[in-house]
């Protein structure tokens, strides 16, 4: 495997010569499978980098890009081909499962404008909720205390249980908040406004930050819960 | 067809078979016996004084396993791509007899008389007769297949299989999951679209995976299984249970004794197969010691008796379920696949998990479910080989089973592909140094789904090499993990900084590097070539005599006195070194001192012609004794060898 560079001239298929689509990973006229170019998942389906896109049709396009790019067509093909077609079937792969779902879609974007996500064990308690992780956590300690002695205390448990599902309730109106910023990124970015895409793309790590932090804590929750 | 054929094999726990696409249908492929199924059995034949001891395979090796249980083996696929840390709860049930002193992480060797093999080389003469059954049917060289894995073994036990290929002289052009490849066969019709589940529960292993059918394409959309439980467990409770039976009744503790435990092991497989369509039937063993064990068994019994043993194929089902976001109810079908599908308990469980009375559905049983994924194995061999108007528009989109991570700080796994990613797959990940100069990373590649390293399946350890000494963090090494379609890693790294590509050494855990599957690459020799080369060397040895006898009788031939001394030596010479090559089992050294020979009494030949010249040639004319020319063999090549072309 190796790692490819951008190219930006127009290129022309290395078999047949016609010039191929901007970024399409195989040629238009004779089918056959081009060089990677460039490991953007956007590009590879000829999107642009915008947050609202439908789905189905990324999904019919998957399938229509899968039926040229896939190993499993090029088998008897040259050694050359067959590298080209694992490398742009993986590309085509990862960037379908990204793109599909509307989080890692957002987090990739965000990624590519230059957001470093913090680790999500390490990160800190957002203030708001300092009050509530901290009854939380002495709970979840009290309930492990609890299974080390071979006791299991059900009230505890039940608290447990509501107070995770008031977090998840959370995620889920999180989902609906980050959901609303694409319209304000896409318009930025369309109307190419450095200072209004700047605002869309704080806003939108921010939620997901809380988000990633929520979403681990109804991990360990169900961690805890789960393993009795 | 042009092409050289690609068949489709079905490398199972118990049995195996080959098949290939034969028009628009897929058919399996007969062995000499006329049978599809090549039982998964090995054996060492009886030694010979002097003789080769071949491996016996399928039928043939069966009665080797009753007579002399330790110089065979079955059911070795449950130690594919294993170490022996992991096969501790196997050894208990399987009269596996492994080498001493394997080491944890080693590949293991498992001993057949006092021979040591390991799991792919015992896998690799399956393959062979599986090769050689196809090739007897064809009348044609095969060399490359596609084989099945169980859809939830991970990257070790793939790699193993590929290497077992290779051994047998087969490129393997893909691994398939065992479930998809059914739902491929049954999905030759293509006239439905929906979703469906593969039910496949086999001798060894069990998979269940979730597929979306779409125009043709075959998208897998969740997988989960056990590559430890199957068929064989429900023997295991069988036998457990005869044994102490007699235990108890005759006094007699048969665990020791390899040969009564096969015994049983084969009656209890009787009974379990009679239950499926009786309500009652007996175990029934002669022991050898002239005792019988009899026991009377009911279905009801039975079913009370392996309940546990089946309902352990639900919590997977219901993950997968939970994975593909799927409610048991959007469940279109269900495909039963693998011999332990025929028992009605796992077929009543099967119908219960998936709501399928309750919709009016039964599972899916048309398909012989022993044959099922050798012939969907023919339908990818197919579209590999290049398709056909069969199996045009179908594609299939797999998924790795595992999810793939590295070893982070406190040995804590950070998931890097997840489960049920669509393959292939990739992702990148960039690592720096811990001190100034440092010029060696090391990465633990790790495949399973908890979250300490300890608990996943150590896959493999890099060593990335040849990174430019640079103060400590400065060095930044993109190391690209990729799953390829055979669900198999690997890794390429590049420093960006340098744009130098680091060197990336591996090893693999339980894996056997590139150098020994090399080495164990089974001896090209086919019986049958094996034949040919005997009697080319007797041809041979009879050549040699008749050059040795002719000159033996020189020295009276006034021929004879006419050759200088050094002529008259180099002969002797050179017949004494023949008369010792005769004794040998060189072919090529035995027609090199004969052709030595032949050459050194040339001038001999020549000087005896002229003498009796006067007579030879009369009485013939140019055109007869052009007519003589080309006529019969012209030694030393009594016959011609037999040629396999291959083609690329």
């Amino acid at each position: 495997m190796q790692i490819f560079e951008t190219v930006s001239a127009p290129a022309k298929c290395w078999s047949c010569g016609h010039e191929v689509v901007d970024g399409q990973p195989f040629c238009g006229s004779c089918g056959k499978v081009q060089a990677p170019r460039d490991a953007n998942y956007f590009g590879i389906f000829g999107l642009p980098q915008k947050l609202d896109l439908d789905v189905l049709a990324l999904e019919k396009q998957f399938y229509r890009y899968s039926r040229k790019l896939h190993p499993d067509l090029h088998a008897r093909a040259s050694q050359q081909e067959q590298e080209w077609s694992l490398a742009q079937a993986s590309l085509l792969n990862d960037a379908y499962r990204t793109l599909k779902n509307p989080l890692e879609r957002t987090r990739y974007l965000l990624k590519l404008e230059g957001v470093q996500f913090e680790e999500a064990r390490g990160s800190k308690v957002p203030a708001d909720l300092l009050e509530e992780v901290f009854e939380l956590n002495m709970q979840l300690e009290e309930l492990r205390q609890h299974r080390k002695m071979g006791e299991d205390d059900p009230q505890l448990r039940r608290d447990l249980e509501a107070a995770k599902n008031q977090f998840a309730g959370q995620l889920s109106l999180l989902d609906e908040q980050v959901r609303a910023r694409w319209s304000a990124w896409d318009a930025a970015w369309e109307q190419n406004d450095e200072a209004k895409k700047t605002a869309a793309k704080e806003a939108m790590t921010a939620l997901l930050q809380r988000r990633s932090y929520l979403q681990n804590l109804v991990r360990d929750v169900d961690e805890t819960l789960g393993g009795s | 067809m042009a092409d050289e054929r690609v068949v489709g094999i079905d490398l199972g726990t118990t049995n195996s078979l080959v098949a290939f696409m034969q028009g628009e249908k897929p058919v399996v492929i007969p062995g000499e016996d006329g049978l599809n199924l090549v039982p998964s059995v090995v054996a060492l034949a009886p030694a010979r004084d002097g003789g080769r001891t071949p491996m016996l395979v399928g039928n043939a090796a069966r009665p080797t396993l009753l007579e002399e249980p330790e110089r065979a083996i079955y059911s070795v696929k449950r130690l594919m791509g294993r170490g022996v840390e992991d096969v501790a709860e196997e050894l208990k049930f399987f009269p596996f007899r492994l080498a001493d002193g394997i080491q944890p992480g080693e590949v293991l060797r498992i001993r057949l008389g006092e021979t040591e093999f390991t799991p792919p080389e015992i896998s690799a003469h399956i393959l062979r007769q599986l090769k050689r059954n196809a090739e007897r049917y064809f009348g044609a060289p095969v060399t490359q297949a596609v084989i099945t894995v169980p859809a939830y073994f991970n990257d070790a036990q793939r790699q193993a299989t590929k290497d077992a290929g290779r051994m047998a002289g087969l490129e393997v052009l893909r691994l398939v999951n065992e479930p998809t490849a059914a739902a491929l066969a049954y999905g030759l019709d293509r006239e439905k679209d929906g979703i469906i589940a593969v039910y496949d529960f086999g001798g060894g292993t069990f998979d269940i995976s979730i597929l979306k059918l779409h125009e043709g394409i075959f998208e897998v959309v969740a997988t989960n299984g056990d590559t430890h439980l199957g068929g064989d467990d429900i023997d295991n409770l069988l036998i457990a249970i005869a044994l102490d039976d007699i235990a108890g009744d005759a006094g007699a503790d048969l665990r020791q004794q390899p040969e009564a435990i096969q015994a049983i092991r084969k009656a209890v497989i009787e009974a379990k197969i009679a239950l499926s369509s009786q309500s009652v039937t007996w175990i029934d063993v002669e022991l050898s010691q002239g005792g019988r064990y009899r026991r009377e068994l009911s279905r009801e019994q039975f079913e009370q008796l392996i309940q546990p043993v089946v309902a352990r194929t639900i919590p997977s089902c219901r993950d997968a379920l939970r994975d593909a976001h799927l409610t048991p109810g959007q469940i279109d079908e269900v495909v039963l696949v693998g011999g332990s599908t025929r028992i009605p308990l796992v077929q009543r469980l099967v119908a219960d998990v998936f709501e399928l009375p309750s919709r009016g559905k039964q599972p899916r049983t048309e398909l012989n479910p022993d044959e099922v994924v050798a012939l969907g194995a023919a339908v990818q061999a197919n579209i590999l080989g290049g398709g056909s108007k069969a199996t045009e528009d179908m594609l299939l989109l797999d998924v790795t089973p595992l999810s793939l991570g590295i070893e982070a700080l406190g040995g804590v796994v950070a998931k890097i592909i997840q489960r049920n990613s669509t393959i292939p797959a990739s992702a990148s990940e960039s690592f720096t140094t811990g001190f100034d100069g440092q010029t060696n990373v090391a990465i633990h590649v790790l495949q399973g789904e908890r979250e300490m390293a300890k608990d996943c399946r150590s896959l493999a350890r890099f060593d990335l090499k040849g990174i430019p000494p640079m103060s400590a963090g400065l060095p930044r090494i993109e190391v690209k993990f990729l799953i390829d379609a055979n669900g198999i890693l690997n890794v390429s790294a590049l420093e960006q900084r340098s744009g130098k590509q680091a060197e990336v050494s591996v090893k693999p855990a339980y894996g056997l590097t590139d150098e020994q599957v090399e080495s164990m690459i089974l001896e090209s020799f086919d019986h049958a070539e094996q034949d040919i080369y005997l009697r080319q060397l007797v041809e041979a040895r009879n050549e040699a005599d008749t050059i040795l006898s002719a000159v033996e009788k020189a020295p009276a031939n006034p021929a004879w006195k006419l050759l200088d001394e050094d002529e008259r030596a180099e002969i002797a010479s050179l017949s004494a070194e023949l008369g010792v090559l005769k004794q040998g089992d060189d072919l090529k050294a035995l027609r090199a001192g004969t052709e030595a020979l032949d050459k050194a009494t040339h001038r001999f030949a020549e000087l005896m012609m002229d003498a009796a010249v006067s007579s030879a040639i009369k009485g013939q004319t140019m055109q007869s004794a052009d007519d003589k020319l080309g006529q019969g063999p012209s030694a030393p090549h009594p016959i011609a060898q037999a040629e396999f072309i291959e083609r690329k």
